[in-house]
This record gives C-alpha cells, sequence and structure tokens, in this order.
C-alpha cells in the first residue's frame, strides 16, 4: 500500500524570487492526486522538492517519518527507494539502452540475478508498450517512447509513491487517454500513492481522487477533485476552462488595470456555466478495484460537513448514483467490494491495450 | 560578488570532501573506474609522450648553454633531474589531465547534468558522486600518476639524446651528475605531486560539470571554466609543493 506524504509550510525561492510560499497539502495513502497550474507556476520544482532534489526553505516533507528537506542525506537516499519518479522528458541515461535504463535501479539496489532482472524489465516494458524497442538507446527514439520508458524505469522497483511530471506532454490525445487509464491501472494494481502534475485537462478531469493548483505562489486550493472541480475560485474557474478571461495572463498573472477592463466590457457570460463532472477512470476490466477508492469514500464523507456547498451536493451526487460503498463515481459498472483485502499481485501480467509505435 | 566567489570555493571544497568520504563507501564502482582509467589514458598517453620530447630536449638544450658558458658542462644531467622530474613532468601532467581528461569529464558530466541524467539517478536512490564522480577522480588521480612516470622517462630520455647527440655533452658526465644531485625523494615528490593534480583536476572538472549554468551554452562555458580554473589551482598548488618541498628534504648535492 502506498505511503501517505504530508507537506508543511512549504516555502522555495530561487534568489529573490519567491517560486511558492507557505504550501500544506496531504497525498493520502493509495490515491491519485493531480497538481494542476499554469505554465511556470513551480509544479516541478514542487515535484522536485517532494524528492528532495531541491531544497526549500522553510517546511517540511513527511514520508514515513522522513523529513525530506531537512534529514540526513542518508535517509533521504534510503526513502527515495520508496519513489518512482517520470520525468518531464523521460531523463534516460543517454548512454545505455533502453533495457539497461529500465534495468539500472535493479542492478543498483537489488542482488537479482541477471535472469531474474530480465523477466521484470521486459514485463514492465510490455506494460509500457515498448515491446521490441528494448535494444535501442534514448537518442533513436520518439519523444513519447522515451517518456514511456521513464515510467517504465520509475516502476520497476515497485514504488509506493509514484511522482508523474507532466505525462501528457508531448502524447497526441490518444496516447494521453492510453496513459490515463495506464495511470489508473497502476494505481489498482500496486495501490501506489501517485501525483500528477499537469495542465491537461482531460488528465485532471478523469484520472485523480484529489486535485490542487498551484497560482500565483501559492497553493488555491487542494482537496477532494470535487472541490475543486465546482470551485467558484476565479483562477481555477479560468483554468478549468481554458479561456483568456481571468486573473491568468500570458505572462504569469494578469495587472489590476486590465482586470478591470475585463470585467467591464461584456462577453464574458458563457463564463458562468456550471461545469460538468466527468466520472472518474475505472481500471481496465479484469483489474482489481482500486483499494484507495473505499478509503477514499470513508475520508471525503467524513470531512463533508467543511467542504464549500458545492463540492458537497456533487460528492453526495456521485457517491448517491454510484450506490454501493466503495465504488464512487462508478458508471453504473465495477465491483461490489472496492474493500481492503483484494490480493494484489502487482504486475504479473497486464492485459493492456498497448500503445505500440512511435508516439 | 566576493560572497559570491566564497560560496562556489566553499562548494568546491564540500564535493572535494564528499568524494574523499565517498571513495571508501562501498559498492565500489569498478566496471565506471576501468572504463574511466581507459579512456583518460588513452587521450593523454600520446600527447604526454609528444609533449615531454621537446620539453625535455628544451630543458636540456639551455641548460646545457649556460652550462657550457660557465663551464659546467657536465652538470647538465643534473639539471634534467631537477627540471624535468620536479617540475616539467608535473606540469605536463597538470596541463593534460586539465585540459583533455577534466574538459572531457566535465563536458560529460554537464550535459548529463542538463539531460537530467543526474537527478534521476539521485531520484533512484543513486548518489551520483558515488557512482559518476569517485571513479572518474581515482581514475584523473591513477592516470596522473603513471603519466608522470612515464614523462620523467621520456623527458629525461630526450634530454639525454640532445645533451649528446647535439651538444657533444658526454653519456659518462651525464649519468654522473645525474646520480650525484638526484636523489629518490625528487620522485617521490613528483609522483605525489601528480596525484595531487589528479585530485584536484577531478574534482573541479566534476564540480563544474555537477553545475553548468542554464542549459547547452552553459555547459561549454562549464568545461571551458573548469580548465582555467584547474590550471589556476595546479600551478598554485605546484608552487606550494616545491616551495615545502625544497625546505623539508635536503638536497644531495650540498
Amino acid at each position: 500500500m502506498g505511503i501517505e506524504v504530508v507537506v508543511e509550510g512549504l516555502t522555495k525561492s530561487f534568489g529573490r524570487q519567491q517560486i511558492w510560499r507557505d504550501v500544506s497539502l496531504t497525498l493520502p495513502a493509495g490515491e491519485v492526486s493531480v497538481m494542476l497550474g499554469p505554465s511556470g507556476t513551480g509544479k516541478t520544482v514542487f515535484l522536485k522538492s517532494l524528492i528532495g532534489l531541491l531544497k526549500p526553505e522553510h517546511g517540511r516533507v513527511l514520508i514515513d517519518g522522513v523529513d525530506m528537506v531537512n534529514s540526513p542525506e542518508r535517509d533521504i537516499y534510503e526513502t527515495r527507494k520508496k519513489f518512482g519518479l517520470m520525468f518531464q522528458d523521460g531523463a534516460l541515461f543517454g548512454s545505455m539502452s533502453l533495457f539497461d535504463n529500465i534495468a539500472f535501479p535493479l542492478r543498483e539496489h537489488t542482488r537479482k540475478k541477471e535472469s531474474e532482472i530480465r523477466r521484470i524489465v521486459m514485463e514492465r516494458i510490455e506494460v509500457v508498450g515498448l515491446l521490441g524497442a528494448e535494444g535501442k538507446l534514448p537518442g533513436e527514439i520518439s519523444g513519447g517512447m522515451r517518456k514511456r520508458a521513464g515510467l517504465a524505469r520509475a516502476l520497476v522497483l515497485d514504488p509506493q509513491i509514484i511522482l508523474c511530471d507532466e505525462p501528457d506532454s508531448g502524447l497526441d490525445p490518444v496516447r494521453t487517454a492510453y496513459l490515463s487509464q495506464l495511470l489508473i491501472d497502476l494505481n489498482a494494481q500496486i495501490d501506489a500513492t501517485m501525483l500528477i502534475v499537469t495542465h491537461n485537462l482531460d488528465i485532471a478531469a478523469t484520472v485523480p481522487d484529489n486535485m490542487g493548483m498551484l497560482f500565483r505562489r501559492e497553493l488555491v486550493t487542494f482537496g477532494p477533485r470535487e472541490v475543486l472541480l465546482t470551485s467558484e475560485e476565479p483562477v481555477v474557474a479560468q483554468f478549468l476552462a481554458g479561456r483568456r478571461e481571468g486573473p491568468i495572463g500570458m505572462s504569469e498573472e494578469k495587472d489590476a488595470a486590465t482586470l478591470a477592463a475585463e470585467a467591464a466590457a461584456p462577453g464574458g457570460a458563457d463564463a458562468d456555466r456550471p461545469r460538468e463532472i466527468v466520472p472518474q477512470l475505472e481500471p481496465s476490466p479484469g483489474l482489481p478495484p482500486r483499494r484507495a477508492v473505499a478509503r477514499r469514500r470513508e475520508r471525503v464523507l467524513g470531512m463533508l460537513d467543511r467542504l464549500p456547498a458545492a463540492a458537497r451536493a456533487a460528492i453526495e451526487r456521485t457517491y448517491a448514483t454510484s450506490g454501493t460503498p466503495g465504488a464512487p463515481n462508478a458508471t453504473g459498472a465495477s465491483g461490489t467490494s472496492g474493500a481492503p483485502g483484494t490480493p494484489g499481485t502487482p504486475t504479473d501480467t497486464l492485459p493492456l491495450p498497448s500503445p505500440r509505435g512511435g508516439a | 560578488m566576493i560572497t559570491g566567489a566564497l560560496r562556489q570555493t566553499g562548494r568546491l571544497f564540500a564535493l572535494a570532501a564528499e568524494v574523499a568520504r565517498a571513495i571508501f563507501r562501498r559498492p565500489f564502482q569498478f566496471r565506471e573506474f576501468v572504463e574511466q582509467f581507459w579512456f583518460i589514458a588513452s587521450v593523454t598517453i600520446l600527447p604526454a609522450a609528444l609533449v615531454s620530447i621537446p620539453f625535455g630536449a628544451v630543458i636540456a638544450l639551455q641548460v646545457g648553454s649556460l652550462t657550457q658558458q660557465l663551464g659546467a658542462q657536465s652538470f647538465t644531467g643534473g639539471a634534467s633531474v631537477l627540471a624535468v622530474v620536479q617540475q616539467a613532468s608535473p606540469l605536463i601532467v597538470a596541463l593534460l589531465i586539465a585540459g583533455a581528461a577534466g574538459s572531457a569529464i566535465c563536458a560529460d558530466l554537464g550535459s548529463r547534468t542538463i539531460r537530467e541524467e543526474l537527478d534521476a539517478m539521485e531520484v533512484m536512490g543513486v548518489s551520483p558522486v558515488q557512482r559518476l564522480v569517485v571513479p572518474r577522480v581515482l581514475a584523473t588521480m591513477g592516470v596522473a600518476v603513471l603519466l608522470n612516470g612515464l614523462i620523467s622517462v621520456v623527458g629525461i630520455l630526450g634530454g639525454y639524446a640532445f645533451n649528446v647527440f647535439l651538444q657533444d655533452g658526454t653519456p659518462g658526465a651525464y649519468l654522473s651528475s645525474f646520480s650525484a644531485l638526484a636523489q629518490l625523494p625528487d620522485l617521490y615528490v613528483s609522483e605525489l605531486k601528480a596525484l595531487v593534480f589528479g585530485f584536484i583536476a577531478g574534482v573541479v572538472a566534476a564540480y563544474r560539470g555537477l553545475n553548468p549554468r542554464g542549459g547547452p551554452k552553459g555547459v561549454g562555458d562549464a568545461v571551458n571554466q573548469s580548465v582555467v580554473i584547474t590550471f589556476l589551482l595546479l600551478f598554485f598548488v605546484n608552487m606550494v609543493m616545491t616551495g615545502v618541498y625544497l625546505q623539508l628534504v635536503p638536497p644531495k648535492g650540498g
């Protein structure tokens, strides 16, 4: 099962430029979370801070009792073995073939025999649909393939926390959809805590249990997906609708004058159209139900009275339609119990549609 | 400005300390070490030999002409020891280790850094210092020591050849003045210099490679700076070590 990630009062600057300040949130164990934000709001910096690559000036990131900001290097290195991080462009080792790249963590951290390594690596290669390309160098394949190879490498040590940095960038919509499904399937199989950083609205709408948004050096909000999806916050509304009117400008943010002019101008009429909440993706048929679903249901229902009214209504609606405990947002299908105790043999076989070829 | 320079210096020393610590941490990256050793040796041996022949010759010619004027021609051999073994050889090592090996290491690590390969490595719980920097530093140190021996031999042979064949020196005088002035500590300090130079060159190259500023152009700048910084440091360290050596070890001839 995944590990809870607790972030408390994190503040990061580069020189005099503050990236974000006082970010506090909790990634619930085993659930999928998405961090949204316009380009350049420090989403990647946030990911790198979680894993201890960058050191924020203030605050803590607690994982299993280890503070990824201030703990001794040795503990941090140990804790990182529980992580899988998928870099924006894969960050593969240019001098190694895909196979060696994906085998790297196994060779460094385990004493497995070469045949065993080969079995595991080929399994992961199949999961991400790269069979046949394992002998190629990273320079010889497309960006989408590199990304998927990076994901395979992140998965090879059975991580309990998976971080994805813009899994969609450079992928076409079809491959993005496959990837979304892949992430959900992974979550169902290994029950890892996942954080996806993205500005892709399709992923944001269909994948996560929880969503947050970074803007203007602050965490605008973080909570169950319904909270953000029903939020009246102008920034969130503008971002989710992908329109020009609102506080987000071409450069980081707009000045007050432009905002005032916009407010005065007519035409923002469709702004108030209520957003529909799209049902969350379900694991592919044949996979175990996501264990996080039951945990999340309990958690969300527990905090219901502290949520804004719109979010509360949305949550009640989704849980009402699903009816059976443990399958919220269900589109009528899927198991009667997302109950714990479902045997989880991670990734032995994955009946996945494999998006093959160049992406 | 000053604090910036101090900070860089401090971080350089921190990396040096970290490397020194990580050398003894297991597992040792033997494969990487052998590959780097082979690579560095292959890019430095030939230039080293080619540079040391004219260098030994120049010293032989210069000193030979000087001693001829003073009527002390029989001491030319001794001058080779002082000049070639103690000074020229470690400096040629410095030149090649900084120029050929250091630049290659810096460019390699620098391009890996900007491709986020090193971040990826750290994320996977593998320390780049231990996995990449330590084998490279050890390889430069090893190659520097061996290279220093090679250059000393080739340089002295070159000096001998020029002295005997071109300046009508006698082989006997060359060899006897050689053994009159040369002593083993000369060779020891020369090798010690090479070892220290190898360490400094490796650490500086790794430091600049791990911290390139802003993209591919930053890597080019980093390589450039690493070579310049290494030169400055090595010539300075050479001066200090020579001074200390001359104070501590009594000359044989005296």
